[in-house]
């Protein structure tokens, strides 16, 4: 009973992936987070009364930087290892990844001791305040970036991922992506404009 | 050929086999555990609807304290726990429950998807949502802390610094408070995230982004908008949180904090979040009037960009509930003409709703009554607005009872009443059953009457003077009788409500089957069965127009022919 005398012809039909839409609005929201502490920071900057300043205690951490920024290189290295189906050469650089990472958080982690050493903590003053809350909220990002790449990496050593996750890898690998943009933003908010 | 790719009841037979009637122990462990979209977006709209009694009954005692002068019906500690919460409640368990709620059960419907884009993930935020609510009641009995002092949070809903540092709120009261709103900040966030994947990534065959109908529209523009406005609110609690707990200085004036950036960073949230909560409503209306006005939509590209001009201007307007707070004239001046800014899209859509009616067969059935009592209070609340956000004249009312009319009229007379009309609209769809038309139009009328002798009277007492919040007040002030028609109005609405409630509830257990389609409706949620099967679609729907079902129905003159 084909009553509609006309119909359109069917049009190809292709749809976004969700994982990959989902993970970018999660990244707009993640934005919007950093975003009011980013501005707290910039506005509380020379407000606090009394002292440590950041320019008496703060050191650039020029090797920390280098090392997250290239763990984005790995990570994108990675992404096309598994897309050619060369699963050895994807955990080396996963795993690369990863150290790069947990290097990073130890440096963050000396930087700290450090400071709190030097009697710096969120109590201090505003300086206090807001550093260890920014630096920290990133800290936090790479520590649960780590948590899913060290995942990963077990899944991957243990023979359950393969080339057909490879969305799914990409779509995790934008997270990284992400934590590693923001702190390009970090950095020059806190070691160059704040100090 | 078409009517074989709709599965529309009776062309396919997908009614589910009758279900074992299980024990109560399993019914419930099916309602925990379920991950399906439906009986979330069901779970979400009891939650809320269980609050709103709640958050009622609160108001309900601080207008008995207010009703005449001098009163001390309630304690003063107690009036101020309650005037948070009544705030906190109704903005966040139960505005923002009821409306993802009908997000979850309506969006996959209308695109013709069998569930959310991640449905575990939905569970979870419902869960977290839930638990958010659970923690910020449990301050009633677990908020005393280490001082013996408050139990539930008393810093008014927006929590202006430093009252809420731990010198002047000491306890654990605005603890939970600020735990409860980062918890269920979280459960928001991944909805919104489900709501973005699921319209855009799951659309069945033919549905392009301009043949969605404008309720998914509507939750798409609130779902980006809630991303970038829920998460200024997590961020500044965990501010909070760190002030309170670790001895930040953030909003701590006496280590050089500022109170100001709080109320930024606050209203940053604030403001847009009244967005997030009335273009819901919108949605609800861009369904129900043209189906009860049997003409498409006037005006749809339109809507939709109206829609996002909304979401676009809403982000720059948050100071204007500052103006007394002190900014310079350039801020003032920014602020005042970014918010009269908001009237041109929504006069667009108030002239596209007139359009749509305008010459249309009218139905005055109740969700169509409550729509139209909404287009009229919407338009007043706008004019309002426009007033308060001429700074001069902010000046003069901030604070008072003009700025309570004036948002309750948003919050009520325009959020409220389209909830209540989706309600009618799509009980049908969930249960199966009709609500009953004549406990329905005494709601209607009830919450009608009762909204405008308490909304409409306070706008007179604000002119007058009266400040909000206050405990109560001195008998010469001429604000007696107004007070007490107020407090009556408000009772009005607690009948209708409790009328409401009694018809869920009967209409439940022996209300007249509703059928597939009981409104001749255009929507693809009108071509499954009520309730729809846990698959929703036994086939993968496809179409060609805004209006599927119309297409199917009249197939000599089908819609995508014009569109």
């Amino acid at each position: 009973m084909s009553a509609i005398p006309v119909m359109p012809g069917p049009e190809p039909w292709e749809l976004p992936s969700k994982g990959r839409v989902g993970m970018l609005s999660l990244i707009i929201g993640e934005c919007g987070i950093f975003t009011i502490f980013v501005v707290a920071y910039v506005f509380y900057i020379g407000k606090s009364l009394n002292g440590p300043t950041p320019q008496q205690v703060l050191d650039i951490p020029i090797f920390n930087t280098i090392c997250l920024l290239s763990s984005s290189v790995t990570i994108w290295l990675a992404e096309r290892q598994i897309e050619r189906g060369k699963m050895k050469a994807f955990a080396a650089l996963w795993a690369l990844t990863i150290g790069l990472g947990l290097e990073f958080i130890l440096g963050t982690a000396m930087e700290w001791d450090k400071l709190i050493r030097g009697g710096l903590t969120v109590r201090t003053n505003l300086f206090g305040t807001t550093f260890y809350a920014l630096v920290g909220l990133h800290a936090t990002h790479v520590v649960v970036g780590l948590i899913g790449l060290s995942l990963i990496l077990i899944f991957t050593l243990t023979g359950h991922v393969s080339e057909r996750h490879t969305e799914r890898i990409q779509v995790f690998a934008l997270y990284w992506h992400f934590v590693d943009a923001v702190w390009v933003v970090v950095f020059t908010v806190v070691y160059i404009v704040g100090r | 050929m078409a009517d074989q790719t709709l599965p529309i009841g009776g062309i396919l037979d997908i009614t589910p086999e009758r279900q074992e009637r299980l024990t109560l122990l399993e019914w419930l462990h099916g309602w925990v555990v379920t991950v399906d979209h439906k009986r979330l977006g069901v779970l979400y709209v009891v939650y809320g609807l269980f609050f709103l009694l709640v958050g009622g009954a609160e108001v309900l005692a601080i207008r008995v304290q207010l009703a005449k002068p001098g009163n001390h019906f309630l304690s003063p500690e107690t009036y101020n726990e309650f005037f948070t919460m009544h705030g906190t409640t109704m903005v966040f368990l139960v505005g923002m429950t009821i409306v993802f709620g009908f997000a979850n059960y309506l969006v996959p419907l209308m695109i013709g998807a069998r569930d959310m884009a991640f449905p575990r993930l939905n569970a979870f935020s419902f869960w977290l949502t839930a638990f958010g609510g659970l923690l910020l009641y449990y301050s009633f009995i677990g908020g005393f802390g280490l001082y013996g002092m408050g139990s539930a949070p008393d810093v008014m809903w927006w929590a202006y610094a430093p009252l809420t540092e731990k010198a002047f709120s000491p306890g654990h009261a605005t603890d939970y408070w600020a735990l409860s709103l980062i918890v269920m900040g979280f459960g928001t966030l991944g909805t919104a995230i489900n709501v973005l994947a699921t319209a855009f990534c799951m659309r069945c065959r033919g549905m392009t982004l301009l043949r969605m109908p404008l309720f998914v529209w509507l939750m798409v523009v609130v779902s980006g908008l809630t991303l970038i406005t829920i998460t200024p609110l997590t961020a500044a609690q965990v501010m909070l949180t760190i002030d309170r707990y670790l001895g930040g200085h953030f909003f701590d004036t006496q280590a050089g904090g500022s109170a100001v950036v709080w109320a930024h960073f606050f209203w940053i949230f604030g403001h847009p979040e009244v967005y997030v909560l009335v273009m819901p409503a919108f949605g609800i209306a861009n369904e129900i009037i043209p189906v009860f006005s049997r003409k498409a939509i006037f005006g749809y590209p339109a809507m939709v960009a109206a829609s996002v001009g909304i979401a676009f201007v809403s982000l720059g307007v948050w100071a204007h509930h500052m103006f007394t707070i002190g900014m310079t004239s350039v801020g003032n001046t920014f602020f005042v003409l970014s918010t009269m800014m908001v009237g041109i899209p929504t006069g667009i859509k108030i002239f596209n709703w007139l359009a749509t009616i305008w010459g249309g067969k009218i139905q005055f059935r109740v969700p169509m009554m409550f729509c139209l009592a909404f287009l009229f209070q919407f338009l007043i609340a706008g004019l309002t607005g426009i007033m308060l956000s001429v700074a001069p004249w902010d000046w003069q009312l901030h604070n008072s009872y003009f700025v309570i009319a004036h948002f309750h009229y948003m919050l009520v007379g325009a959020i409220v009443f389209n909830i209540f009309a989706g309600i009618y609209y799509w009980f049908p769809k969930v249960t199966g059953k009709m609500l009953s038309e004549t406990l329905g139009k005494w709601h209607f009328w009830l919450f009608f009457i009762g909204f405008h002798v308490t909304f409409d009277t306070m706008h007179f007492v604000g002119f007058m003077g009266m400040p909000r919040s206050i405990y109560t007040y001195e008998a010469n002030r001429g604000w007696n009788t107004l007070n007490m028609i107020i407090s009556i109005g408000a009772f009005i609405q607690g009948i209708a409500v409790l009328v409401f409630a009694w018809n869920m509830v009967r209409s439940l257990r022996n209300g007249k089957e509703a059928g597939n389609d009981p409104w001749d409706a255009w929507t693809l949620e009108w071509a499954v069965p009520s309730p729809p099967p846990e698959y929703n679609f036994a086939t993968d729907p496809e179409v060609h127009s805004r209006r599927p079902l119309w297409d199917l129905k009249h197939p000599d003159d089908p819609d995508w022919k014009y569109e």
